[in-house]
Order: C-alpha cells, then sequence, then structure tokens
C-alpha cells in the first residue's frame, strides 16, 4: 500500500432516528479505484457525501491527503465529483459545463479555455458535443460529460456515484475503459460506488461491503479474493448472487 | 464564496505570472530555429519546467509570443525537459500545435517520456473548434407569430388539461373511492390554516385604510356614520374575495406549480403513469378540491377582520360606537353580499388551482423550467382572477342581484 489518500476514522454515519454505520475505520490508498458496496439502501451515496464534505459524519472523521477534512466552497476544490444523475446545468451547453469552473478559478483567455474543454470532452470520448445541451445527450453521454466536468480542475482524485448504473452495457463497458485511463493512464485515484459486478470486477482495485443490518464495514479487499477467499458466506453470497443477475 | 475572488488565485499561480525571465517563473519555453536538427524541421520549440493549469494564462501568453511569426514554418515541440504537466497545460500546447498544423505547418512533438508520454497519448489529436449549429434567425414577425402559436398552443393544453379534470370529477362522482381523499386535508391546511395570519393582516389594513381615506370625506358632510356602508359592503362584495385570492394564488397557487413541476422534471410524474396512477386525480384534484373549499372560509375571516379595521378607524376617528358601527353594518348588509362574495371566493380558487397545477404539469427543462412555470402560474392565476371578478360584477348588475 502507498501513502493513503482517504483517511476514515471512527465514522458513524446516518441521522438520529437511523444510524447506518458505527465506529468505522477504512484507507484509501493513492492510485486506487476504490468501491463502496453494499446492498441498495445501505448507506453509499451517504458515505460519499461525506467523503465529498457535502454532509458532515455524526462522529468521527474525514481527511483527505494534503487537504485534510473535506470542506466545499473555501478554496479550489482539489477532487471532482459525478453525481448519480450527472446534475449537468439544463440552461448551460456542455461546454459552458465544463467551462464554469475554470473561469470561476482561472483567468485563462477563452481560447485557453475552450482548448482545454476540448481536450476534457475528447478525453471521455464526446468530442463535437460541446455546443450540445445536457437534455440533447443520451444516459451514457450524460455521465461522460458529468465526468469531464469533474476533470476541469486537474482533480488528482474523482468521486463517481454509479457511474455505469443505468447504462446499457456497452455503454457501461464504454464507461468502465473510461475509467480505467482515468486511473491507470493519469493515476487519479477513483473512489465509486456501483452495483454493476461486471464493472466491479473489471476496475476495481479495492472495495469495502457496507451492511445496514450490523451497521458495519462486512469485509475490505480486492473484489475477487473477497469472492473466492472471503470467511464470510454473506460476502462471498454477495459477489456471486450479483454476478447471476447480471448474467441474466 | 465571492470574496476569494479579489484575493485572486493561490500564490503559486501569482509567481507563476511573473514577467517572462524571471528566475522565479516555474516554466521556460524558448524557441530556436535550427536547421540542423534532423529530427524536426526549422524551428524547436523547447517547454521545460511546471506546467499546471493555474499558469496556463501566462502559459500560453509564453508559447505565442514565442512562436516564429510565420504560421507555415515547421515546428518541433520538444517536451524532454518537462517536469510536470497536467492535463490543462498539455491540452493548451496540443491546441497550439494543431492550430499551427491547420495553419499548414508541419509539427511535432519529440522527447515526452514517463507521464508526460501518457498524457500526451491521451490528449494529442483534433483539437479543432467545433462549430455551434446555425440557429435559424427568426425576423420580428416570425417571433410575433411563433409567440402567438406558442400562446395559442397554451391555451389549447390548458382547454384540454380542463376537458380531462372534468372527466376526472366524473370519475370521482361515480366512484368517490378513487379519489385521493387523503391528501385534502393536509393541502387544506397548508392553503388555508396556514394562511390565515397574513390573511388577518392584509385585509384589517385593507378595511382600516378605506375607512381612513374616506373618513375626511364623510366628515365634511356629517355623514360618519356610513363609513361602516362603505367598509361593509366594499369589502364583502368586492375586495375581500378579490385579495384573499391574491395571496392564496402567491403563496399557494405558486407552490403547486413548484412542486408539480419539480415532481415533473424529476420524473417523478412518469412514475406514478407507469404505476397505473393519474396524475390528475392523485394530484391535482386534491389541491383544487382543498383551495374550492378552503377560499370561502379564508374570504369569510377576510370580511370579518376588514369590517374590524373599518370599525377601529370609526371609534377612534369618528366618534362612533362599536354598537352604532355594527349596527350600521348589519342595515347595509344583506346576506346575499357576503353569500356572493364567497362563491365568486370558490371560483376563484377554482381558478387558481387549475392554472397552477396545469402550469405544473406541463413543465419541461429542468430547474430552470419549474421558475418559469411558476412564474407563469401566478401571472396567469391574476390575470385570470381580474378577468373572473369583472365578468362577475357584469354580470350580478345584468341580473340586478
Ligand atoms: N436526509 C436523510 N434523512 C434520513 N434518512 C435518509 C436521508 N437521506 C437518506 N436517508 C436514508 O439513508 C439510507 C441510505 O441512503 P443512501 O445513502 O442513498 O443509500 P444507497 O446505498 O442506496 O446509496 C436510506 O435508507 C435512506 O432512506
Ligand atoms: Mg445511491
Amino acid at each position: 500500500m502507498t501513502t493513503p489518500s482517504i483517511t476514515v476514522r471512527n465514522l458513524t454515519m446516518g441521522w438520529d432516528e437511523l444510524i447506518l454505520l458505527e465506529d468505522a475505520s477504512f484507507d484509501v490508498a493513492e492510485g486506487e479505484v476504490f468501491a463502496i458496496l453494499g446492498a441498495s439502501g445501505c448507506g453509499k451515496s451517504t458515505l460519499l457525501r461525506y467523503l465529498t464534505g457535502l454532509d458532515e459524519p455524526m462522529a468521527g472523521t474525514v481527511r483527505l491527503a494534503g487537504i485534510g477534512a473535506p470542506t466545499l466552497e473555501v478554496g479550489r476544490p482539489a477532487y471532482g465529483v459525478m453525481f448519480q444523475s450527472g446534475a449537468l446545468f439544463g440552461s448551460m451547453t456542455v461546454g459552458e459545463n465544463l467551462a464554469l469552473a475554470l473561469n470561476e478559478w482561472t483567468r485563462l483567455p477563452r481560447a485557453a479555455v475552450s482548448a482545454i474543454v476540448r481536450a476534457k470532452l475528447r478525453l471521455v470520448g464526446l468530442q463535437g458535443s460541446e455546443h450540445q445541451y445536457p437534455a440533447e445527450l443520451s444516459g451514457g453521454m450524460t455521465k461522460r460529460a458529468a465526468i469531464a466536468r469533474a476533470m476541469v480542475l486537474e482533480p488528482r482524485l474523482l468521486f463517481l456515484d454509479e457511474p455505469s448504473s443505468g447504462l446499457d452495457p456497452v455503454s457501461a463497458a464504454e464507461l468502465d475503459d473510461l475509467i480505467l485511463t482515468l486511473n491507470r493512464g493519469l493515476g487519479l485515484t477513483v473512489v465509486l460506488v456501483t452495483h454493476e459486478l461486471p464493472s466491479i470486477f473489471a476496475v476495481v482495485t479495492q472495495c469495502i461491503v457496507l451492511d445496514r443490518e450490523s451497521r458495519s464495514i462486512l469485509a475490505q479487499g480486492a473484489p475477487r479474493t473477497l469472492r473466492d477467499e472471503s470467511t464470510s458466506s454473506a460476502v462471498r453470497n454477495f459477489f456471486t448472487r450479483n454476478v447471476a443477475k447480471g448474467g441474466v | 464564496m465571492y470574496e476569494r475572488r479579489p484575493s485572486g488565485p493561490e500564490p503559486a499561480v501569482s509567481s507563476s505570472e511573473t514577467p517572462r525571465g524571471d528566475p522565479a517563473q516555474a516554466f521556460h519555453i524558448t524557441c530556436a530555429v535550427t536547421d540542423t536538427d534532423p529530427a524536426c524541421g526549422a524551428a524547436v520549440v523547447s517547454v521545460a519546467g511546471t506546467l499546471t493549469f493555474t499558469n496556463g494564462a501566462a502559459l500560453w501568453e509564453t508559447l505565442h509570443a514565442a512562436l516564429p511569426g510565420d504560421p507555415q514554418t515547421a515546428l518541433c515541440f520538444d517536451l524532454s525537459a518537462v517536469d510536470v504537466i497536467d492535463g490543462g497545460a498539455m491540452a493548451l500546447l496540443v491546441q497550439t500545435k494543431w492550430d499551427r498544423e491547420t495553419a499548414g505547418a508541419r509539427c511535432e512533438f519529440v522527447g515526452a517520456s514517463g507521464a508526460t508520454a501518457q498524457l500526451l497519448e491521451l490528449l494529442d489529436g483534433d483539437a479543432s473548434p467545433t462549430v455551434p449549429p446555425a440557429r435559424p434567425h427568426v425576423g420580428y414577425f416570425g417571433q410575433l407569430g411563433n409567440r402567438t402559436l406558442a400562446t395559442l398552443r397554451e391555451v389549447q393544453l390548458f382547454l384540454a388539461f380542463l376537458g380531462s379534470m372534468v372527466l376526472e370529477v366524473g370519475g370521482v362522482l361515480r366512484r368517490p373511492r378513487t379519489a385521493n381523499w387523503k391528501d385534502v386535508a393536509p393541502v387544506m391546511t397548508r392553503t388555508g390554516v396556514d394562511a390565515v395570519p397574513i390573511i388577518v393582516l392584509i385585509t384589517f389594513l385593507i378595511g382600516f385604510v378605506m375607512a381612513f381615506q374616506s373618513a375626511v370625506q364623510l366628515k365634511q358632510f356629517g355623514a360618519n356614520i356610513y363609513v361602516a356602508d362603505l367598509v361593509a359592503l366594499s369589502i364583502t362584495r368586492e375586495l375581500g374575495p378579490l385579495m384573499v385570492a391574491i395571496v392564496v394564488s402567491g403563496r399557494s397557487g405558486a407552490a403547486f406549480a413548484a412542486e408539480l413541476g419539480t415532481m415533473k422534471v424529476s420524473e417523478e410524474i412518469d412514475a406514478l403513469r407507469t404505476m397505473g396512477i393519474g396524475p390528475l386525480r392523485f394530484l391535482v384534484f386534491p389541491r383544487v378540491l382543498a383551495l374550492f373549499l378552503v377560499m370561502p372560509v379564508l374570504t369569510l375571516i377576510g370580511d370579518v377582520v376588514g369590517i374590524l379595521g373599518g370599525l377601529v378607524v370609526g371609534v377612534v376617528n369618528l366618534d362612533i360606537t362599536v354598537v352604532g358601527y355594527l349596527h350600521q353594518t348589519q342595515r347595509a348588509l344583506d346576506v346575499w353580499d357576503v353569500f356572493q362574495g364567497l362563491i365568486k371566493a370558490s371560483v376563484f380558487g377554482l381558478a387558481i388551482g387549475l392554472i397552477s397545477c396545469s402550469q405544473g404539469l406541463i413543465t419541461t427543462g429542468g430547474a430552470e423550467g419549474v421558475g418559469r412555470r411558476t412564474t407563469a402560474a401566478v401571472v396567469a392565476s391574476l390575470f385570470t382572477l381580474i378577468l373572473l371578478d369583472a365578468a362577475f360584477a357584469i354580470t350580478l348588475h345584468e341580473l340586478g342581484l
């Protein structure tokens, strides 16, 4: 393991009336594609909101390497976030969506901004979509555009909420390739939430499995190792049951 | 969050934006014409140091200043001395190379290794600007025509909505159990009970101000007592229903449009329909019914409070006794005066509910669309209220009521 990129200690997640996770600790090492796994409703999106500073945990700490506690709106964001729905601004073109943060945080001339915007769109395979509106994009294109938007401030760390869910298998596989490109080609650390078994085995290097019942992290490790060697049948089932579903 | 602008970007950036040649600068760009270089053509552009998008402005400027004036000159970008480069800075180099290439120059990158080479691999390519699609130009008359057609289409949509709504109500009357009754009471609370404070405040002030303004005139004729007639009649017949309707359309009409509009754009309405639940019966019916029931009650409260506002002025300013004022009010008012105001209020309630909900249901285009439809709901409601009020006045007058 290299230096930890994210350090989570003694985290308690939930609300007064609903505790989802208690006293949980884990690290995300630099350069990983790290997945947060678990049944629907176990708090994956909520955990991602804690890691990105959108919400604060009930107890415990989240530390990002070189940043400290994740805080928003106090400086140039050092990490990119892609929301499950993409959350592109519908009143702006894709290009304008990407240019927004660049114009806010740099004094680049127009031509330079648009050069960077186009480079990011090429990177995600959306060349030519600069002047389209989000409503004119397909589901896969929306997710790509959202990833491109998360990339404009050159983050070293990227958070993706369900990047390949709701996509057809081809688009999902293309998105997996994109994640691999970002991770292996550009060296980004990627933290993602996903349900898709094919993607888990294709891209994820480390994962944690959350369990709502026991309010704990059920298992941590590489997906294949957990599937084949976990002592917990619940964990093995999690990976194999999903495979059966994915195969249908 | 906007304070950070004046303070500028981080120190690292400003130091790299120092003039060219400054030793503190994080990168160096030089351009040397060497006919002898075997790998390249005429000019070698050497890029060195740390290049990031945060000093992109300086990089962009330096790069363009360093390039030879003749765009046809073959260029060789030597990246061997690059220490660190990020995607943004690389995009600027790629763009520059591409621009020169399209101008006819032979260009290439050499000397990239390690991470730089990987980045180059990912980003190098066709960096030509995409042309925005031509949006057809429409002249003034064309725009006028388009707007007119759009308005007519909206009217058509609304009429279709009204028609479906009538069918729904028919369906509910035939099979009352299919209606969404459980939402009626909560909506009545939100639109009725919660509106009482603002209604009380506004109608009290209306009665008060009306009495106050007319007191001056009436005093001159010794007709003090008739302030009671004036306030009672204008509040119950006209101002009570209208003011209440204006408040309700601003409070609840806007809320309905925003609620349903948000549900529409987040595909919740579609989800309802796929579950076999009609949004008209499930969402619109309880809201419209609630307004229909709540409006007369609010108006009655408004009538009473408005008359009290007049009474305060009568007693304090015009030396009328409380009993005398109330007695005069009773003599001036017919039951029908109050009753027709309440009927009017119910009709206003129907109009506000139907217009606001229909605007909500035709929302498209995300958050912006919700805003547009909410505005449209309130504007259309107010416009319709005034029309209905005039129609009532004329009809009642013709009927001699
Ligand atoms: N603001 C909130 N207040 C209370 N409970 C919430 C809130 N947001 C989400 N929840 C609940 O927390 C649980 C986990 O939600 P989420 O993190 O979205 O799950 P998932 O793992 O499917 O992404 C769900 O049961 C949800 O109902
Ligand atoms: Mg989720």
